[in-house]
């Protein structure tokens, strides 16, 4: 392992946005940059590459963006989801340097998609990767590479090495060998969440984590997170809540992504495991109220929902990559799904007798709501009276954890006793820092980005 | 709890298509690349003939391949582009006639050289039993007419078989009524080869992994013009002998070299290039049972114009003979296996731009 040898200007830990973002604004300051990516090459990227855009502030039309998105109306649109929970001076500063990353994004060879025809409609709000967020990470590896920065992959950073208020060196496990040591001059945390650690999730939520599915990488275990944590450094973040959506139930334990969506709530019933209803499906339209669906499922018995519709409201949502289960009745249905028919046609029926008529209309809260019910729907609430019935079920997929590194707008890192001369974290790592609770689509790769070019660029006028 | 998508019995092109399609749109994030991906969305269900469509759609730009999050070893085991050219080499040969003559030509280049071996014996064969008392250039080889006599038909069969083809592929996706605007947009994306530019017009992925390039567009596009600039040129030449009664050898500045000449070096540079990328392209992203017979073709479309180069260049030596024959037995290869081999995917993928301009019209 004589390779590893030599001194490094800049280590970067992780190989996701953040992280490359860093290395290659560091690299293009002359500086000698090494990326260890915990992943093999086929999964390189983290949770980046699956994401599909990028929120950006604009005072004008920007390709490709349309109309304008100021600084105010984003934070606001933050403040909403995270309700306060966020840090204003960080929070503005991300935004607000969010739009010089656009172009910049552009010159190191992500490419945008130019318009957008599917259910969501975010042209003015949200920039989209062509070919989604694992063409931005390949993109990102091949200007990092002609750029000259060593790329290591299945480099499992075991320790971070701290004298003192600074960092000497890293213990890294390379393609499951014993370690080897990693001296920099300088060092960029760039290494996301825990999300993926199953046993720190349950020790955080409880043994119902157990039953969640984790919807991106399985690499983001948070180990030097843990040991950043151990050695005493700032943190920032709820530590017992992690990000959490409803997602089909059959999706894969990890990285099932995107396709592993649902989004039928609204035109639906949803049960639990006993057949019970247990929250209004209607409240809301599916994109303001998917985020909350993991955390009531995941509240629910085994952790499981099952979302119940009819023939009427199959054509109304993006397919599912998992078919629906299908049924001519209600009990029917009821037991191909592991339920108690006799339970959950009580619950239809008394749904059914509940609903009054009107005008249903998808697109937008048409008031169509249940009368005399314990939970009522107080939105698009049809009775399920047309065969065939659909069934889907419904677990909480894991997004990415809150507990995270506490970091100065430098992006530095911070212990009680001031901050480490040499040591920055950006991307998922110090999130928290902004992101209290809640989500913000296109968020995190803003944070991403607009941190790693921050740290990169700290990182290399330490080394310069 | 996940879905088990191990089949007990190996998919069919198409079913095995249709997995990864159901799975491409639920996903869509590859939307800007190409005419797939809108066309794709149309559907939720996707019956044969749909996958016919989205397959001959697909120019194989594998765009959409480095960029999946769902390419092995993940378990969904997506590879959009070998899985589309796997249905679409398939509607080339199940809707070719006779099917039997498809299979063979397209997976085997050895059966096309050796059809280019009979072709060369005929011509040097008639080039020393029939050769013509008169005529100038290389009619003093071969009469004119004795080639129109053989080339007419072994043009205009092949063609018919393919119009029989076109037809069957028509009706199997659902093709509308053909409008004037929908060829003049067909005929504007294979002019420009727009679904080879990425979206972003950086080119596209083959030769250097997830790098865009703009080579294989420029490639093909050499290819593909030069040989319209030689068709044009032989079919100038023709207008020329019969309307016009004047006859060949034509000077530099006359239609038939003026096209034929820049055509044919085009069509050379061309096959050097699209040889070149297809050896450094990775082979499991395409129908690799095809790989051989795809590359003999390039071959052969190499062969044409050069020889036709060389016929050229020799003009006044003894070569012209020999030259010809070889020239005349590769132009005969060519056109017999028009309807055979990979020149069906021009007339295929051209019907699908069609198609999809008529379909694109009718969701708006």
């Amino acid at each position: 392992m004589t390779r590893y040898s030599d001194l490094y200007d800049i280590a970067v830990v992780g190989g996701g946005n953040a992280a490359l973002c860093a290395a290659i604004t560091a690299a293009e300051a002359g500086a000698r940059v090494i990326i260890l990516e915990g992943a093999p090459l086929p999964y390189r990227g983290g949770n980046s590459r699956h994401t599909r855009n990028f929120r950006c502030m604009h005072r004008g039309p920007m390709s490709p963006l349309t109309g304008a998105y100021e600084e105010d109306e984003y934070f606001n649109d933050l403040m909403l989801v995270t309700k306060g929970k966020t840090d204003e001076h960080l929070a503005r500063m991300t935004i607000r340097t969010s739009e010089e990353c656009l172009p910049w994004m552009q010159d190191h060879g992500v490419r945008f998609q130019p318009s957008l025809s599917g259910t969501l409609s975010l042209s003015r709000t949200n920039a989209f990767f062509l070919g989604g967020g694992k063409a931005l990470v390949n993109a990102y590896y091949n200007t990092a590479a002609d750029l000259g920065v060593t790329i290591v992959y299945e480099a499992q950073v075991r320790h971070v090495h701290r004298e003192g208020q600074a960092i000497t060196h890293l213990d890294v496990e390379i393609a499951e060998a014993p370690p080897v040591t990693i001296r920099a001059r300088a060092f960029v945390l760039a290494s996301g969440g825990f999300q993926a650690d199953l046993d720190w999730l349950a020790r955080a939520w409880g043994p119902s984590a157990r039953n969640f599915l984790i919807r991106g990488t399985p690499y983001n275990r948070g180990v030097v997170l843990k040991d950043m944590l151990d050695q005493g450094a700032d943190s920032v973040g709820d530590p017992t809540q992690c990000h959490a959506v409803a997602i089909d139930g059959r999706a894969p334990k990890y990285d099932g992504g995107i396709v592993t969506r649902l989004d039928c709530v609204p035109f639906s019933i949803v049960v639990n495991r006993d057949g019970q209803r247990f929250y209004d499906e209607g409240e809301d339209t599916w994109p303001k109220r998917y985020a909350i669906w993991g955390r009531l499922v995941a509240a629910q018995p085994d952790q499981v929902g099952y979302a119940l519709i009819d023939a009427k409201s199959i054509d109304l949502f993006m397919p599912s990559v998992f078919p629906p289960i299908v049924a001519d009745t209600i009990p029917e249905l009821a037991a191909k799904m592991g339920l108690d028919p006799a339970a959950v046609q009580t619950t239809v029926s008394a749904f059914n007798a509940a609903c009054r008529p009107g005008t249903f209309h998808p697109t937008e809260l048409d008031g169509m709501a249940t009368e005399g019910l314990d939970i009522q729907k107080t939105n698009w609430a049809r009775p399920l009276d047309t065969p065939p019935y659909y069934g889907y079920q419904l677990r909480p997929g894991v997004t990415f954890t809150y507990l995270g590194l506490k970091v100065s707008d430098s992006a530095q890192v911070h212990t009680p006793d001031g901050p480490i001369t040499n040591l920055w974290a950006a991307g998922e790592i110090m999130a928290g820092s902004i992101l209290g609770q809640g989500y913000l689509a296109g968020f995190g790769m803003t944070i991403g980005t607009v941190f790693g070019r921050i740290a990169g660029k700290e990182a290399a006028a330490h080394v310069a | 709890m996940s879905l088990d998508f191990a089949a007990t019995t190996p998919l069919t092109a198409t079913e095995e298509a249709r997995r990864q399609i159901e799975i491409c749109n639920a996903c869509r994030y590859c939307e800007g690349f190409c005419s797939v991906f809108p066309a794709m969305t149309r559907s939720k269900a996707f019956a044969d003939g749909d996958l016919t469509h989205l397959s001959n759609l697909c120019h194989n730009c594998r765009g959409c391949h480095y960029a999946c999050q769902y390419t092995a070893p993940h378990e969904f085991d997506l590879n959009i582009p070998a899985a589309l050219a796997e249905v679409r080499q398939d509607s080339w040969e199940r809707l070719a006639r006779p099917q039997a003559l498809a299979r063979m030509f397209h997976e085997r280049g050895v059966a096309m050289a050796g059809l280019l071996v009979v072709a060369l014996t005929l011509f040097f064969a008639l080039i020393a039993a029939a050769r013509p008392t008169g005529g100038e250039g290389f009619y003093a080889y071969m009469a004119h007419n004795m080639m129109i006599a053989i080339f007419i038909p072994a043009f205009v069969a092949p063609l018919a078989l393919i119009g029989l083809s076109l037809r069957d592929y028509w009706r199997e996706v659902g093709g509308g009524r053909v409008r004037l605007r929908h060829l003049a947009k067909a005929g504007d994306m294979a002019g420009r080869m727009k679904n080879l530019n990425g979206g972003h017009g950086d080119g596209c992925n083959f030769e250097d992994g997830d790098r865009f390039s703009q080579k294989r567009r420029i490639a093909h596009q050499l290819m593909m013009w030069g040989f319209l600039a030689c068709f044009a040129a032989t079919s100038s030449g023709t207008i020329l002998h019969y309307v016009f009664g004047w006859y060949a050898p034509y000077p530099l500045w006359a239609p038939p070299k003026l096209l034929g000449v820049p055509g044919g070096i085009a069509m050379v540079a061309g096959a050097i290039g699209l040889a070149a990328l297809k050896l450094r392209a990775d082979p499991d992203l395409g129908a690799r049972r095809v790989w051989g017979g795809e590359m003999a073709f390039i071959v052969l479309l190499g062969a044409v114009a050069a020889t036709g180069l060389a016929l050229y260049a020799a003009t006044g030596t003894g070569a012209v003979g020999p030259l010809l024959a070889v020239h005349l037995a590769t132009v005969m290869t060519l056109f017999l296996l028009m309807p055979f081999s990979k020149m069906i995917h021009g007339f295929f993928r051209f019907t699908a731009l069609v198609a999809e301009a008529g379909k694109l019209e009718k969701t708006r």
